[in-house]
């Protein structure tokens, strides 16, 4: 494909387009596993959400 | 379904189990087909020959970034007016993202200025106004990460968040009110697109795409936001728990 004699910007803006979106869907994805390891540690550990008269902290 | 069903986090989390792999896959589908339209489909322009293909990505941006913070906006209220439990989730989970959008459509217009205008900046209106908006989102962020109680942080970055939103008439009519280099609206306008069919259409799915593609991570970052809270309440729970005497830590509305 010829994108003509500004090929350059034109790939310029599509690949830091690409970039931006692979780094948010990154981000996402390591929070995402951070907050579940962190959950499941302190599953481990005994820690619940519960109360200490037995409800859940958060009503579901 | 009211809006106050999903003031739940635990039914707001199924609901974005279920939503999340549709909207991922529209998302797909859109992006595919807007960039076959794209490179394609869509012809050169008759001045910027095959540099108006940078538009629909920088248009698209553009719209997102103001999208969304005025979703941001509507958020804010909801956190201040109605003290919605998730409202300030949304509102902080869409700052990054505006950034993201507001930062592509920084760049992919400079590049798009280079070969037409013969610079990559100039301090009109229109792009220093975009320019505040970034700093807006960045400045949101930074706040929020300032304060360690999500909800203090949360009431204060509504209320910046809703001044912020002067910005976003300024953004809009800057070309109107200002004699600015960028070129006036040419799509969202009350007499119609002034743009050919052919150009126009690969430009709104690229919308489209972009548009699912922000609900699809402000989704996803909602998501990660409650079980970040979660985490926060467990450990004040356990710290409490360490110390006798001391009260129990409180759940906060979004845990």
């Amino acid at each position: 494909m010829d994108l003509g004699p500004h090929a350059g910007f034109i790939i310029a803006s599509y690949g830091l387009c690409l970039a931006t979106v692979i780094g948010l869907i990154a981000w996402v994805h390591i929070d995402k596993a951070n907050q579940e390891k962190a959950l499941k540690e302190l599953a481990a550990q005994g820690i619940s959400r519960a109360r200490p008269d037995g409800k859940d902290a958060t009503p579901s | 379904m009211a809006i106050w069903d999903y003031a739940n986090p635990t039914r707001f989390l199924r609901l974005v189990q279920i939503v999340l792999p549709w909207l991922t896959g529209l998302c797909v589908l859109a992006f595919a087909a807007g960039l076959y339209m794209s490179f394609f489909v869509a012809p050169d322009d008759y001045q910027q020959g095959d540099t108006v293909r940078i538009m629909y990505i920088h248009v698209p941006a553009a719209w997102l970034s103001m999208m969304c913070y005025s979703i941001m906006a509507v958020s804010s209220l909801g956190t201040l007016v109605w003290k919605h439990p998730l409202a300030d989730v949304s509102a902080k989970c869409a700052a990054p993202i505006g950034a993201a959008f507001t930062f592509m459509a920084l760049v992919t217009g400079s590049l798009w200025g280079k070969p037409m205008w013969g610079t990559y900046w100039v301090w009109d209106a229109r792009l220093t106004s975009v320019l505040v908006l970034l700093i807006m989102y960045l400045g949101l962020m930074t706040l929020w990460r300032t304060m360690e109680d999500p909800i203090k942080a949360g009431k204060a970055a509504a209320i910046l968040t809703l001044v912020g939103a002067l910005n976003l008439p300024v953004i809009k009519f800057s070309v109107d009110w200002w004699n600015t280099l960028h070129q006036p609206a040419s799509v969202i306008r009350m007499d119609g697109p002034t743009i050919h069919p052919d150009i126009l259409w690969p430009l709104l799915v690229m919308a489209v795409a972009f548009t699912l593609l922000f609900f699809v991570l402000h989704l996803m970052a909602m998501r990660n936001e409650i079980l970040r809270r979660r985490v926060r309440a467990m450990r004040l729970r356990a710290a409490s728990a360490a110390q006798p005497g001391t009260a129990a830590a409180t759940a906060q509305p979004a845990e």
